[in-house]
């Protein structure tokens, strides 16, 4: 759609750019200032330049948290992704089945973070969960508060359990936009399944499947609920994530300094991958309008 | 009746989902002892008693109405906001259009745990710590650049000879706004108001940190319940199940919008 250029249009705009200043930048300043400044208490605050972040930088627990969220990421994008869109293939596409199916798929994602994390948390005890207590019925060692693989299973499961949906349901949407003349198409050529993955359904897909790996990119990089209720961070620092370190230190240390910057570093790579996103998703509209 | 492949990986995986649903379920109705002591599917003796707890009690009830009184607020100024603003995205060009779509869209990816601390200062210097409208203001970070984002998508499907027959037609814009406009885009409408009720619903770190006792959110009433004599494993799960009570029914109401909202009207 051509659009014409008219500046007052920005006033159109003015009532979100004043709340999200509000909401946002003002916060976002406050950081900064902290970022830079020290303190020895009565509220006074002294200049103290890059140290925070030299420290931060340069500190073996940041980049430990940092090569946890980045793993944490990774796998989930590694199981979610492809279980996403086999569960789309196979989700009825009409009737009153497809609408059950979606009622009860999207039921994991309105269920409040917390309580994502409570419900795993009794599900996977032994002593009263179902899942705790089948595994130990199976004879094998299972404690996701003690052993710190478990705690990476248990939390994996939960998020997969909590987020595929997400991911199956955008890959729904673009299956339903191609029209049937391309699969007849491909019927006539005797084409194969995986053909017609391949070379019909993917590329169609293209474009909401990148939504669904970034908004999971995004999201599982900044979380902090599900885990926090789940194992708190540990056994040890063994799912201490990016955000539950930084909320441990600005708010149970009250290292206001160091945990500013933490937040411009952690915050500086989400705006990265946010532009990478921005990006890619620009020029591919481009290449298919 | 047949059994199809696709039939089958569809049971599996919502049996995987439900499941941990259902064992909440079970222990809601269940009394403690029986939880702690006895190992069973379903409850033995079948009890309602969590429920009752959680509904006589003024510090449970008053969780859930907390909550749902600022995710109805952050819907409300969010979609307000976000339809004019969404408008101008879609059919005009200005000055700094595309910074500003972008710095909106990056405040989705902000991580709240970096906004909690300023927030909690932020809004106490003003004084509105502890209130729904905090809150509300608070998740507007991530729900109002989502609302924008969502909702130029479906304006840009709606043709601009549309516009432009309005106006000659002698429309004045808030006329042919609120009459003919949004009719044409409810469900983009519906589907932002979908969004925004999730994602304030389950977020609970800046709803936590921005109140203490008169708006506290059901979220962080549940911490609760680890107490001195142990955890109160039924009532947590009584809070648990009421908690996806609301989900459920807006799933329900928009069942159709479903699939078409979560590809953010760009399909």
């Amino acid at each position: 759609m051509t659009k014409t250029w008219n500046n007052k249009a920005w006033f159109m705009v003015l009532p979100v750019v004043i709340l999200v200043a509000f909401s946002a930048l003002l916060p976002l300043m406050t950081v900064v200032n902290y970022s830079i400044q020290d303190t020895f208490g009565n509220n006074q605050f002294f200049f103290a330049g890059f140290e925070w972040f030299e420290e931060i930088m340069t500190s073996s627990r940041f980049h430990d948290a940092l090569g946890r969220q980045f793993l944490f990421s990774t796998i989930i994008l590694a199981i979610e992704v492809p279980l996403g869109i086999f569960i789309a293939m196979n989700l009825p596409s009409k009737g009153w089945k497809s609408s059950l199916c979606l009622v009860l798929i999207s039921l994991p994602l309105l269920i409040p973070l917390n309580v994502v994390g409570t419900i795993w948390q009794i599900f996977g005890r032994a002593d009263i969960g179902l899942l705790g207590a089948s595994i130990a019925a199976l004879g094998l060692d299972y404690n996701y508060t003690q052993n710190a693989v478990d705690a990476w299973i248990t939390i994996i499961v939960m998020d997969v359990w909590h987020w595929t949906s997400l991911v199956a349901l955008l890959c729904f949407a673009g299956l339903q936009s191609i029209p049937e003349a391309y699969y007849q198409a491909a019927r006539i050529d005797g084409a194969s399944k995986w053909a017609t993955f391949r070379y019909i359904q993917l590329p169609k897909m293209h474009g909401v499947l990148l939504i669904a790996v970034l908004l999971r990119f995004m999201d599982s990089f900044m979380i902090y609920t599900e885990p926090f209720v789940l194992t708190g961070g540990g056994p040890g620092n063994s799912t201490t994530f990016l955000s539950i370190d930084l909320v441990k230190m600005a708010i149970g240390q009250f290292d206001l300094g160091p945990a500013a910057a933490f937040s411009l570093i952690y915050f500086l790579i989400i705006l990265l991958m946010s532009f990478i996103f921005y990006t890619v998703m620009n020029s591919l509209d481009k290449k298919e309008g | 009746m047949k059994v199809t492949k696709s039939g089958m990986v569809m049971f599996l995986y919502i049996l995987f989902l439900m499941l941990p649903i259902y064992w909440l379920l079970n222990m809601s109705l269940k009394t403690n002892n029986e939880i702690l002591n006895s190992f069973s599917l379903w409850p033995q003796n079948l009890t309602f008693e969590n429920y009752m707890t959680i509904f006589t009690d003024k510090s449970w009830y008053s969780g859930y109405i907390n909550s749902i009184t600022y995710v109805l607020m952050n819907t409300v100024i969010s979609i307000c906001v976000a339809l004019p603003a969404a408008y101008a995205f879609s059919r005009y060009r200005f000055m700094g259009d595309k910074h500003l779509f972008f710095w909106l869209l990056t405040n989705r990816m902000a991580p709240p745990a970096v906004f909690a601390l300023p927030f909690f200062q932020l809004y106490s210097s003003v004084g509105l710590f502890d209130t729904h409208i905090a809150v509300a203001l608070a998740h507007c970070l991530f729900n109002v650049p989502l609302a924008v984002w969502i909702l130029e998508g479906f304006m840009s499907g709606v043709p601009k000879e549309i516009d432009e027959t309005a106006y000659l037609d002698g429309y004045s814009f808030t006329r042919f706004f609120t009459r003919i406009f949004m009719p044409l885009i409810a469900s983009g409408i519906g589907v932002v108001a979908f969004f925004c009720f999730m994602f304030s619903w389950v977020e609970l770190l800046l709803a936590r940190t921005l109140t203490s006792v008169v708006a506290k959110p059901i979220a962080a009433t549940m911490t609760r319940t680890v107490s001195a004599a142990g955890m109160d494993w039924g009532v947590l799960a009584a809070a648990g199940i009421l908690t996806i009570v609301p989900g459920a029914l807006v799933i329900y109401f928009v069942r159709n919008y479903i699939a078409k909202g979560f590809a953010l009207g760009r399909v």
